[in-house]
């Protein structure tokens, strides 16, 4: 369980969360969703203890983030943000490999190989394990890194926009994955979005976000409705079903 | 693996060789007395050589960008400044009267404690390692026309002596000062070493580091202290080597092909042992003593970082 009581942000006088208040069970597949602005990866990037807590509180499964020594959160929770930046002389596995680092500190054991196998195999990275990142594009090293949080075989996995410079293919392939590690593994997945069809045909539960306030939080039902979605985006949207299936036609 | 393990293997037989030149080329004379000689000289040379490979390499992984040297931090101008100011105060021959142990320990702990003062509030208060780096920069810059300035104030018999404590001077080092930068880069060394797996994770950024469970401003200030202890170390022994630094890291990044620490660590060190005590040997025995090491290398160096930047290819 995520709870989040009272959380504020500010940034040179500009406040970016005001007093959020967020409850998220265990073994769900969360989407924030949210114009440009509205402070989802803010949030995300606070319960990852990526940035200091301001005000309120955070913790993960009874773990406060703020007090919670990094390495024994980092076996609790993992994050992936959206720019990944690093692109130099490192292959895939050795990447993915890091994700065992809060298990061994570096010393690999058999098990960990095993779970690093499963992890590129999973991502479909075999073919490229022993590429260096730099070789790789945009849309292979998001992959890469992906798996890389997948391997360190944490509860929670919290994820940036991990659809960006995905093809339709990949992003698919993405979050039937993730939806996966939801199903049977028992995970919990926060995952910010800009597309709610994503949302819509993936996510147990969405929140969603304006001016740093929540201004909805449900499922998918709930939340996808011509009128709320009128008052995140700003524009009248079209909700159709079709085949039991929710989909939002959101460009004319 | 294997074939990376050849490769550090290649760098230390290369290493070694160097060092078996240097000790038995032109042997002549009092042997016990040319042995002894050379060895000091070789253990200046190779604790220099270790301590700026292995600053270089914490350096450029913590900040996530391979062209940087610790010259950047400011602390090789501040120990010219220091050189020039004792020269500009005390003249020529008071200079070369200070005892040198005097001279050491005053370099040591301007430089360490300059980097304390500066970096340490900065870190302390979370801003970023690129501010941290542009006040670095600034004060290296304020040193330098600080030195250039009483340089133009000085004698020029004065200026001369200048001159030459300006440049990396492997041959007037005293043992017991040895002693002390041995034990100090030996111990950053191991300490650099023990940390390699967490290097590894640092190389990937703030974020996914924070992610794999690193305390991300406790583990950097513990870096860049590391950083500042060796740079000062060897700098106040035998002057300033820092561009070195910068071509053996490259060499050792395209010779191995991987940023892993436990492999780019020694491989640098390596390698820098072989080009400072080769270089060393060439110049005594190929060169008639011509020229000083540290001019040599900072040339050689600055032509062959050229060539690596030109010839870098995205494979």
């Amino acid at each position: 369980m995520i709870e989040i009581e009272g959380v504020g942000l500010s940034h040179h006088g500009t406040t970016i969360l005001h007093d959020v208040a967020l409850t998220l069970p265990k073994g769900e597949l969360i989407a924030l969703i949210g114009p440009n602005g509205a402070g989802k990866s803010s949030l995300l990037s606070l319960v990852a203890r990526l940035q200091p807590l301001q005000r309120g509180r955070i913790a993960v499964d009874g773990l406060p983030v703020d007090r919670t020594p990094g390495r024994d959160l980092a076996r609790v929770l993992t994050v992936m943000r959206q720019d990944t930046g690093f692109a130099g002389r490192l292959s895939v596995r050795e990447l993915v490999g890091f994700g065992r680092f809060p298990h061994g500190r570096g010393r690999l054991t058999d098990g960990d190989r095993a779970l690093i196998d499963e992890a590129l195999a999973l991502f479909d990275l075999t073919a490229l394990a022993d590429r260096d990142l730099m070789t790789l594009s945009g849309g292979q090293r998001q992959r890469a890194f992906v798996a890389m949080a997948f391997c360190q075989g944490t509860d929670y996995l919290l994820l940036d926009e991990p659809l960006n410079n995905l093809d339709m293919m990949y992003a698919r392939q993405m979050m039937r994955l993730l939806r996966e590690m939801v199903e049977q593994r028992g995970r919990t997945v926060v995952i910010v979005l800009h597309d709610i069809n994503y949302a819509a045909a993936y996510a147990d539960r969405i929140v969603a976000l304006k001016d740093g306030r929540i201004v909805a939080h449900g499922s998918p039902d709930d939340i996808l409705t011509v009128d709320l979605l009128e008052r995140l985006y700003g524009y009248r949207m079209q909700v159709h079903r079709i085949d039991g299936q929710l989909l939002v036609r959101h460009h004319d | 693996m294997s074939a990376v393990e050849r490769r550090v293997w290649l760098a230390a037989g290369l290493a070694l060789l160097c060092v078996v030149l240097h000790m038995a080329v032109g042997l002549r004379g009092n042997l016990a007395f040319v042995l002894e000689l050379r060895a000091l000289k070789l253990l200046a040379l190779v604790q220099v050589a270790v301590a700026v490979a292995v600053a270089t390499v914490l350096l450029q992984t913590v900040t996530g960008n391979r062209i940087l040297t610790p010259s950047i931090m400011g602390l090789d101008a501040l120990y010219l400044l220091g050189q020039t100011a004792m020269v500009f105060l005390l003249g020529g021959l008071g200079f070369a009267g200070i005892d040198p142990r005097l001279k050491f320990l005053a370099a040591l702990l301007a430089m360490v404690g300059i980097a304390a003062a500066v970096f340490l509030p900065i870190l302390r208060r979370h801003l970023s390692l690129y501010r941290m780096l542009l006040t670095g920069a600034l004060l290296g810059i304020l040193f330098r026309s600080l030195t250039s300035l009483l340089a133009r104030l000085i004698d020029p018999n004065d200026f001369a002596v200048l001159q030459g404590a300006s440049y990396a001077n492997f041959s007037a080092v005293r043992g017991d000062l040895l002693v002390v930068g041995c034990v100090l880069t030996a111990a950053g060394t191991v300490t650099a070493w023990r940390l390699r797996h967490a290097l590894d994770v640092v190389a990937l950024g703030p974020a996914a580091a924070t992610a794999l469970g690193i305390d991300w401003s406790r583990q950097i200030t513990a870096i860049l202290a590391l950083v500042a202890m060796l740079v000062a170390v060897s700098t106040a022994l035998v002057g300033p080597v820092v561009f070195l630094g910068l071509v053996v890291v490259a060499l050792a990044e395209r010779l191995t092909g991987t940023q892993r620490h436990a492999v780019l660590l020694p491989t640098a060190a390596l390698i820098a042992v072989a080009v400072l005590v080769g270089g060393q040997t060439l110049l005594q025995h190929g060169l008639g003593g011509a020229g000083a090491l540290g001019v040599v290398v900072e040339f050689v160096g600055g032509l062959l970082f050229l060539f690596l930047l030109a010839t870098e290819r995205r494979r």
